[in-house]
């Protein structure tokens, strides 16, 4: 009966559970990781990206995203959307096809693969016969044109992918019809470019690699024309009209060819060099559209004179007399222009380039060729990432005052709207305001608005106009000498280069009520900054932290402290920095947590932690936690990698050396050999030593057992049960817990009586792990509510009548004490149990997705194993548990941040934010639709059908509509 | 027999005769009663007398009811003063033979000894049992066990390390190999974990029941199949302080071996076999109630039950308050949610207050820290040394 009865609790709480937890990963934030290929469809207004990692990704309006993914681990060489359909064709570094295709179901598309296809040559051939490097997707929907290594060019039926044999083209139907003077019947190497005439679909393009270009006519199935171009070609494009054709080439070369009249055309009617005289990298791409009044805009990609500027990513800009080189930050993958008009056919109004790491759009028809902002593809990665800090619900007010800083900074973008506007964004409003706040190596801060599904910037801070560095901010954007040739210009943000890594930010607080944020960096910096809407010339006061206290023995090999600028500096509205603390020894600062009620920073390195009152701008209190036998830890971060380098560098040079010490006194070459058996042996050797693990318990004498991983302020029991008060309390890597007892003088007396902070309990777990949370319960068991929140009315207070618990949480497991006799009331241990270690965890507030009014706190999970986790409060026993990350992505691992409201990010790249969901209820996906063009209404009615058939069906269709 | 001590000596009650014993050959000397001086001083006046400066010694004493007792410290060499009319006999041993089950055979079910048998004797020890075994505290501490042979196969091992706060390391290194297992579609070839390296002076080379190459099964009743080489680590870690590490040892020429008529009787045999002390570990489907050990390996400590050591040891954290008293955290009433919950430790030192003294100062390991009511706490001395390592 009692068994029965347990069963019965247990199902409704798993029903509980899945009320309240689920996971999906929602929807990638950032730029893609190595793209490798970039299309548009201006019928759909949709643009594509592959890259190399096999993943497929369409945009069109802000909010409208789709991903897919290959199952083959090969890099997407090219994408084409098939003409006036939803249906778009991959190629893979693997030579397979892959057909997509943008399913309505429910109401919302989804991006599906419908079909694969590889090419088959006739049984023998070798494999560059079927190479594919050029795919035309022909204008009637239908066909695909396969240009291989071999020459060849196969014909496709799409999207069934049915080989059309009688109509492919070979290699050898091309070279009969060349007349005989033609390059002494040299090889006409590979199909580089396959074009369709703009005006004519029955004629079709063939370039070849050794550059003869020959316009081929698919019904008579012949040779029209031959173009023989010399050089090595690398594009084709067929003008508008059909009556030109232009060409460029690996020299840096490109020539214009008349269509008009039949058989072969010796000489281009335009040949030029852009960059000439001196020797010129190919051009890669070249675009020429005509506007509706007056000259044609012309579009080159790189042609930069090889010698001064070969490194450089250029794509030049050429209309009328303009003539400008948009300067890239790196390498170029595609560009394609967007044209006005209803058609898409009129004057060309943005360009968009795919550089390796940023999406830059350029708005043609305002003077300038301003940049446009993108709503999506922004690079998170401008700088390395470097932290990230997530703010749940921010009132509107403070939204509103960090929305008109950010506009301030981005006048020099463009006005206009995003071009790309393809598909309805369909998911509902954001429930609220989120804020995702990430540091970045160059010291910047930069916001962003993390409600919805496009990240989308809002405002950038930066944090080195503080301090004095070597490089000064010379803003070289837009910066045009006058007469420079090439004309180039500078676009993009993405930089990589930091002037000084001890800028870079490593922990960020900010309470979203008052304003205040605080920023820590590298070399030990605490900024505390307010929000002003004005701007304001003003000093930064700096405080200076010993956090040794006296130390004996120490030594600190790591970098020196920033210099602070001693005049008053002029910060623009937005977040000004008006307090600093500068730790001494300048460690990188591994903790840090702001309380604005009490006006209060807390702050920790490897050396310490301390309490900064910023109200007052003086320390309250400076705690070392160093253990003295810690070497490593006296020393500063750098020695050990240093010393590691330094190493090698000697093992290697004393290699070097006794080979060459042996050549330079002719030893003979029976000891030479000697030698060098002996070192492969010990490269063996090295290669052959299995991976081992020690294993030892932890003990105090372990290297940066003293290392501060976590602070926390809370308003509890903490000597007494009778009386709270405001407490601080630091967690170590060594598994000490410190807490103080704060004594605040009153309100109208904080600005002149000094803030006191009084030594009140050490806890030392046995297991010695770190501690990496601390959280204190109230009396119903829900974690305290953030400064300030209950002053706005947006949280419950905290029950002070029950007895608090307080949670420590060690990467091995969660511990709960009674508070403030602290004895152990119950724990989780992970690590025992799974060998998995706790590497980031929050507070979090589940909903149910069922019952509005329902929901539980929980302790949001990530393990070193990539898990994450839900745990229950005040209970703390597993709820759910799922694979989120491989356990070999570190960085992504250590990347990972939590909301408040069961929802999270992590780096799946660089550049790349994933965003997950462990709430039923919270989920920030995706949703949109995308439709059919108009043109061809006969294509909609099959796509509402089920799967099956489907393809077939469509294929059919088009054959009749044809 | 102990009529005769009452008798008044003739001679001068301020002085006690010594008559000491080292090999065969006796020295004969006297102490004053009333200064007798510190143990180290005592031990230095033996060594002098016998001319052996540079030998290591284990004094005894034969008391009154003429039981051999140790004298080791302040407290019980001031007590064989006291106690010595007239004579004191002394029996000197080299320490490295010495022979501890001649210790105080007999008479330690007297009440008025178990202020020393507390220090000395483990508490069951105090029931009439066979060979008990006496000596300094620090010298019976265990190191490790062989638990659960009744449960287990007999090619595999379960081994305990006591960790117990001692400086001496764990000690060994484990590795990523394959090894074969016997499936339903046959022989197969799975990734297994190894001990790779043993550190030479380590705990679990001291105890011989680890070798290179043994195959590690299971960790603290957690099966390790399926998990990596750091997640083994992280869990030999996390219980380093009571591992319990499951092997299949590479050499099976020493395994234990039960009567294969199982036929009972043997349970004397061991005091650590017949008992299931981890529960929640893996069974191998069988059970054998009354398998007889024939061969334990000398190391183990005959009438140790392991249970007795048992303990959540990480739930010993230790507090200080703001006045600077070091607390252990006591437990509070509750479970701990883990999963194979471990079963709870029995006191088993039952320290009167009284014998604190003389155990913080018998036990180097042990320091000040020492809390009035710790030994009615049924504080494990081990627990308690780790503690202080703070």
């Amino acid at each position: 009966m009692k068994r029965f009865r347990r069963h019965g609790q247990e199902s409704h709480r798993d029903r509980i559970k899945q009320e309240l937890y689920g996971f999906n990963k929602t929807v990638e934030h950032g730029f893609p990781h190595q793209p490798s290929a970039l299309v548009f469809s201006p019928s759909l207004q949709l643009l594509a990206i592959g890259t190399r990692s096999g993943a497929i990704k369409l945009y069109g309006a802000p909010g409208v995203e789709f991903m897919g993914l290959h199952d083959e681990n090969a890099a997407v060489t090219q994408v084409h959307f098939l003409p006036q359909q939803v249906d778009l064709v991959t190629l893979l570094d693997d030579n397979s096809l892959h057909m997509w295709t943008l399913r309505a179901h429910h109401g919302v598309s989804e991006l599906l693969e419908t079909g694969r296809f590889t090419l088959t040559g006739p049984p023998g051939a070798p494999p560059s016969v079927t190479r594919v490097t050029a795919v035309l997707t022909h204008s009637s929907g239908d066909m695909l044109f396969l240009g291989t290594e071999g020459g060849h060019v196969f014909v496709v039926e799409v999207p069934g992918f049915r080989e059309l044999e009688e109509r492919n083209i070979s290699l050898e139907n091309v070279t009969n019809s060349l007349p005989e003077d033609y390059g002494g019947r040299r090889s006409l190497e590979h199909v580089e470019s396959l074009q369709e005439n703009p005006v004519n679909p029955r004629q079709v393009l063939i370039g070849y690699g050794r550059g003869i270009m020959v316009i081929w006519d698919l019904e008579r199935h012949s040779a029209v024309k031959h173009i023989p171009a010399t050089q090595q070609l690398e594009s084709v494009w067929w003008t508008e009209d059909g009556g030109h054709v232009l060409s460029s080439h690996s020299d840096g070369s490109y020539c214009r060819w008349m269509v008009a009249g039949e058989g072969t055309q010796s000489e281009p009617e335009k040949s030029e060099v852009p960059y000439g005289h001196f020797p010129c990298k190919a051009i890669s791409k070249i675009i020429q559209l005509p506007t509706e009044q007056g000259p044609p805009f012309l579009f080159l990609s790189g042609g930069m004179p090889r010698a001064s500027y070969g490194d450089r990513h250029c794509i030049s800009v050429i209309h009328s007399k303009t003539h400008v080189a948009l300067d890239f930050t790196s390498r170029i993958i595609d560009f394609f222009v967007i044209r006005d008009g209803p058609d898409h056919t009129g004057d060309p109004s943005a360009l968009v380039v795919l550089v390796e790491e940023e999406l830059v759009v350029i708005d043609l028809q305002t003077e300038g060729w301003p940049v446009i902002q993108t709503p999506y593809l922004v690079p998170l990665h401008c700088s390395a990432i470097t932290c990230s800090h997530h703010v749940s619900a921010i009132p509107l007010k403070m939204w509103e005052r960090v929305l008109s800083a950010g506009a301030l900074q981005n006048t020099h973008y463009s006005k206009k709207p995003w071009p790309i506007t393809g598909g309805q964004n369909l998911s509902p409003d954001a429930p609220q305001r989120d804020l995702l706040l990430t540091g970045h190596e160059d010291g910047t801060v930069r916001f962003w608005d993390a409600s919805g599904v496009c990240l989308y910037p809002m405002y950038k801070l930066s944090t080195a106009g503080v301090f004095l560095t070597d490089a000064e901010p010379n803003d070289n954007m837009n910066q045009c000498t006058e007469g420079e040739w090439p004309p180039f210009r500078k676009v993009g943000c993405f930089d990589p280069y930091s002037d000084d890594p001890r800028l870079g930010v490593q922990k960020i607080h900010l309470c979203k009520y008052s304003g205040y944020l605080t920023v820590a960096g590298t070399a030990g910096q605490i900024l505390v900054l307010e929000l002003n809407d004005e701007a304001a010339e003003q000093t930064v006061e700096a405080t200076v932290a010993d956090l040794l206290q006296g130390q004996e023995g120490f030594r600190w090999k790591g970098h020196t402290r920033l210099e602070v600028r001693e005049e008053p500096v002029t910060f623009p509205p937005g977040f000004q920095p008006f307090a600093l603390v500068q730790c001494q020894p300048p460690a990188v600062v591994t903790a840090l947590t702001l309380h604005s009620e009490w006006k209060l920073v807390t702050f920790g390195t490897s050396h310490g932690f301390g309490l900064y009152d910023y109200q007052q701008k003086s320390n309250v209190l400076v705690r070392c936690t160093l253990n003295p036998s810690d070497q490593l830890a006296m020393e500063g971060p750098l020695s050990r990698v240093k010393s590691i380098k330094k190493s090698l560098r000697q093992s290697f040079r004393r290699i070097r050396r006794s080979r060459v010490s042996l050549r330079k006194h002719h030893v003979n070459s029976a000891l030479l050999s000697l030698a060098n058996a002996r070192l492969e042996a010990e490269l063996a050797e090295m290669e052959l030593a299995p991976v081992q693990r020690k294993i030892e318990a932890r003990s105090s004498d372990d290297s940066f057992t003293g290392l501060v991983r976590t602070l926390y302020f809370a308003d509890t029991f903490l000597s007494d049960s009778s009386h709270h008060t405001p407490s601080l309390w630091a967690g170590t890597n060594g598994g000490s817990v410190f807490a103080y007892q704060l004594r605040l003088p009153p309100v109208e007396r904080r600005s002149e009586d000094p803030v006191s902070a009084h030594p009140a309990k050490e806890i030392q777990l046995m297991h010695r792990a770190p501690v990496v949370g601390i959280v204190v319960l109230d009396g119903h068991g829900s974690p305290l509510p953030e400064p300030l929140e209950v002053a706005h009315d947006l949280a419950r207070s905290a029950d002070m009548q029950g007895c608090h618990q307080l949670l420590v949480i060690s990467e091995e497991q969660f511990k709960v004490f009674t508070l403030p006799k602290v004895s152990a009331k119950m724990k989780l241990k992970l690590t025992a149990i799974d060998g998995s270690r706790v590497r980031r965890v929050g507070v979090a507030w589940f909903g149910s997705s069922r019952s509005e009014d329902y929901g539980e706190s929980g302790l949001t999970v990530l393990t070193n194993q990539g898990d994450l986790h839900v745990v229950s409060l005040p209970g703390v026993k597993l709820q759910v548990q799922y694979p989120c990350i491989r356990r070999e992505d570190v960085s992504g691992i250590a990347s990972c941040v939590f909301t408040k409201h069961g929802q999270g990010f992590y780096l799946i790249s660089p550049s790349e934010f994933e965003r997950f969901s462990l709430s039923a209820r919270c989920v920030v996906e995706p949703r949109s639709l995308v439709e059919v063009p108009s043109q061809t209404p006969g294509t909609t009615l099959p796509r509402a059908q089920p799967d099956g058939p489907r393809v077939m069906e469509h294929a059919l269709l088009n054959d009749e509509s044809e | 027999m102990n009529k005769h001590h009452r008798v008044p000596s003739n001679r001068t009650l301020s002085s006690v005769e010594v008559k000491s014993k080292f090999g065969a050959e006796f020295r004969r000397f006297s102490l004053d009663r009333s200064k007798p001086g510190r143990f180290d001083e005592f031990y230095g006046l033996l060594q002098h007398v016998h001319r052996i400066p540079n030998v290591d010694l284990l004094v005894g004493y034969a008391d009154v009811h003429g039981d051999l007792l140790p004298i080791n410290n302040n407290d019980n060499y001031h007590k064989a003063i006291s106690v010595a009319s007239p004579l004191l006999r002394l029996f000197l041993q080299r320490k490295e033979e010495a022979d501890y089950s001649a210790f105080g055979t007999d008479s330690l079910t007297r009440p008025k000894k178990t202020v020393l048998a507390a220090v000395l004797l483990r508490p069951d020890a105090n029931r009439k049992k066979p060979p008990v075994i006496i000596s300094l505290p620090r010298d019976f501490r265990p190191v490790s066990s062989i638990i659960d042979v009744d449960i287990l196969p007999e090619t595999h091992r379960r081994v305990r390390l006591y960790k117990h706060g001692q400086e001496k390391p764990l000690g060994f290194y484990i590795r990523d190999g394959s090894s074969v297992r016997v499936t339903p579609q046959g022989l197969e070839k799975v990734p297994g974990i190894f001990i790779s390296r043993m550190v030479p002076g380590g705990l679990a080379e001291s105890t011989g029941l680890l070798a290179v190459n043994d195959e590690v099964l299971e960790v603290n009743g957690i099966e390790v199949q399926g998990k990596s080489l750091d997640q083994v680590t992280d869990m030999m870690i996390a219980n380093s302080h009571n591992l319990i590490v499951t092997v299949k040892p590479a050499n099976q020429r020493n395994n234990i071996i039960r009567s294969s008529g199982g036929g009972g009787g043997g349970g004397a045999a061991s005091g650590s076999s017949g008992r299931s002390s981890d529960s929640g570990a893996s069974f191998y489907g069988y059970f054998t109630p009354g398998a007889a050990i024939a061969t334990t390996p000398a190391h183990i400590i005959q009438n140790f039950h392991p249970e007795e050591l048992e303990s959540d040891e990480d739930d010993e954290d230790l507090v200080i308050e703001a006045d600077g008293e070091a607390l252990p955290i006591p437990r509070a009433a509750s479970a701990s949610c883990s999963m194979p919950s471990l079963p709870r430790y029995e006191p088993h030192l039952n320290l009167r207050s009284t014998a604190n003294g003389a155990l913080a100062s018998s036990t180097g390991s042990l320091s000040t820290v020492s809390t009035p009511d710790r030994g009615l706490e049924g504080r494990s001395l081990e627990e308690d040394g780790t503690l202080i390592t703070l």
